[in-house]
């Protein structure tokens, strides 16, 4: 669409502004304030420089627990983008069977994210857990709660449960939108399954792929609540995510300072990653 | 299978593939039938264990190992009724959610529409900044957010809790919109400027009608993204406006974990969440795709 420069168009968007920026700047303001402030407490504060960034990057600690939150979300894309298309493409297309599975397919989105952490670490118990007493009756010794591999299974099939849903409504979504008349040329040309699959359906649906892929993502990276419920970061530190650390940090030691200078490489991090995603969305939409 | 359409293509007029066509496509439905179905079964177990859990007593879920109910008991729930603590959760959840979202995409309409209608001064790095704080871990906000709204004075109010959400309901109810908005032919606003409509009078009573929808969509994921949110709106509260997720994380009492009580509570949580979906059922599909496909 091409659209009219207009300057005033500003005054629409000032409530907006108005609104995100109390919500968004000021508090960003105050935790740049505090990542260059050290204090002896008494609420004197005095200029630190860069002194907590260089802290917070030297540590093993941050690092380790960046490397946790990468593999995490690398798992959890690996397994739900593929996954998500292949529910997709067997969804009904039409009948009753749409608005059922549309209905109990969307139900885990809705669920509060530590009722989902509760309904997990319940699950997984091996004393009154489905799954926990399940597995151990089978004889496999299965504990979340002091085995690293089992409490990251835990945490990866639980997100699997939670957001596989995200993807699969995204997809249909791209398919529902392709006109019958596509499969029927490919039909009278004698295109394969996986010839239909590469040539229509997955470039049709590569528009929501990178919604899918880009609200994984994000949310992936900033998981916070239901590995706190269901592991509260441990076996160890097996599981502390940076946002748990962070919070650790803030409110648990209140140790303002690194807190913040955390908190600030941590937001960087996603809003570089962000950036990319957005400058390769905006341009394939103009490609389109 | 495929081979046999085909033949059948090849040799027979158009009712004889027609019935080729019907066959095929019914011996696909019998197989992709069952990955829906699995993926759904999948789903439900953890929800159904919950579910088992709330209709079973404490002695029951600690001492047998039952799949359903060997006596149900509805105690759980009559707790939870009859406990102000309790049921005051949910009330104040459904509040500060239902205030959030109509804050949101009052906000957001207008926006949206000079996104999708205008080039203005720095639109696209508004825009990208909007985004930006979807994506702000709520965790690097806590903290400040408790100091800003304490020296507001507005702690533990629903207000609070609904502004706060606003940082990451706006700028998702604008992205949302605005996709639904640029379907709307601008051809629609110039015929109704020549009619001689007035801006406010186009927007209430020509455009929102148009993108009817789009708002019932972005109002759900707003109320969505509300109330599966815990980490800041239990920061923003201490008692008076307390959401149901955090009152939650008190059943542990001095006799012990109160399981019945847990399970009971968690299965109370899902049931708006469930009523939502159902109504906005039919649109589902179309707004997850945030009105772009």
């Amino acid at each position: 669409m091409n659209k009219t420069w207009n300057n005033k168009a500003w005054f629409m968007v000032l409530p907006v502004l108005l609104l995100v920026a109390f919500s968004a700047v000021i508090p960003l303001m105050t935790v740049v304030n505090y990542s260059v402030q050290d204090t002896f407490g008494n609420n004197q504060f005095f200029w630190n420089g860069v002194g907590w960034f260089s802290d917070v990057l030297e540590s093993d600690r941050f690092w380790q627990a960046l490397g946790r939150n990468l593999l995490f979300s690398g798992i959890i894309l690996t397994i739900e983008i593929p996954l998500g298309i292949l529910i997709a493409l067997n969804m009904p297309k039409k009948g009753l069977g749409v608005p059922v599975c549309l209905v109990l397919m969307a139900l885990p989105l809705l669920i509060p994210w530590n009722v989902v952490g509760t309904i997990w670490q319940v699950f997984g118990r091996v004393d009154i857990g489905l799954l926990g007493r399940t597995l151990h009756s089978l004889g496999i010794n299965y504990n979340y709660v002091n085995n690293v591999f089992d409490a990251w299974l835990t945490l990866i099939i639980m997100d699997v449960w939670h957001w596989t849903s995200l993807v699969v409504l995204l997809c249909y979504a791209g398919l529902v939108s392709i006109p019958e008349a596509y499969y029927q040329a490919a039909k009278i040309d004698g295109a394969s399954r996986w010839a239909v699959f590469r040539y229509i359906q997955l470039p049709k649906m590569k528009r929501v792929l990178l919604i899918a892929f880009l609200l994984r993502f994000m949310d992936s990276f900033m998981i916070y609540t239901e590995p706190f419920v269901v592991t509260g970061g441990g076996p160890g530190n097996s599981t502390t995510f940076l946002s748990i650390d962070l919070v650790k940090m803030a409110i648990g030691q209140f140790d303002l300072g690194p807190a913040a200078a955390m908190s600030i490489i941590y937001f960087l991090i996603i809003l570089l990653l962000s950036w990319i995603f957005y400058t390769v969305m905006t341009s394939s939409d103009e490609q389109a | 299978m495929t081979s046999q359409a085909t033949t059948a293509n090849t040799i027979q007029t158009g009712v004889a593939s027609n019935a080729g066509a019907k066959a095929g496509a019914g011996s696909k439905r019998s197989l992709s039938w069952l990955i829906p179905t699995l993926y759904i079964v999948f789903l439900m177990l953890p929800i159904y264990w919950l579910v088992n859990m709330s209709f079973k007593t404490n002695q029951e879920i600690t001492g047998v190992f039952s799949l359903w109910p060997q006596s149900p008991t509805l105690r759980n729930y009559a707790v939870i009724f009859t406990d102000p603590a309790w049921y005051s959760g949910y009330i104040n959840s459904i509040l500060y959610v239902v205030l959030n979202t109509v804050i949101s995409v009052a906000v957001a309409l207008p926006a949206a529409y000079a996104f999708s209608r205008y080039r203005f001064l720095g639109d696209k790095h508004l825009f990208f900044w909007l985004l930006t704080n979807r994506m702000a871990p709520p965790a690097v906000f806590a903290l400040p957010f408790f100091q800003l709204y304490s020296a507001f004075g507005l702690i533990d109010t629903h207000i609070a809790v609904a502004i706060a959400h606003c940082l990451f309901n706006v700028p998702l109810a604008v992205w949302i919109l605005e996709g639904f908005m640029s379907g709307v032919p601008k051809e629609i606003d110039e015929t109704a400027y020549i009619d001689g409509y007035s801006f406010p009078k186009f927007f209430a009573k020509i455009f929102v009608p148009l993108i009817a929808s789009g708002i019932g969509v972005a109002a759900f994921f707003c109320f969505m993204f509300s109330w599966v949110e815990l980490l800041i709106a239990r920061t923003l509260t201490t008692t008076d406006a307390k959401p149901i997720a955090a009152t939650m994380t008190r059943t542990v009492s001095a006799s012990g974990m109160d399981w019945g009580v847990l399970a009971a509570a968690g299965v109370l949580t899902i049931i708006p969440g469930a009523l939502v979906i159902y109504f906005v059922r039919n649109y589902i599909a179309k707004g997850f795709a945030l009105g772009r496909v």
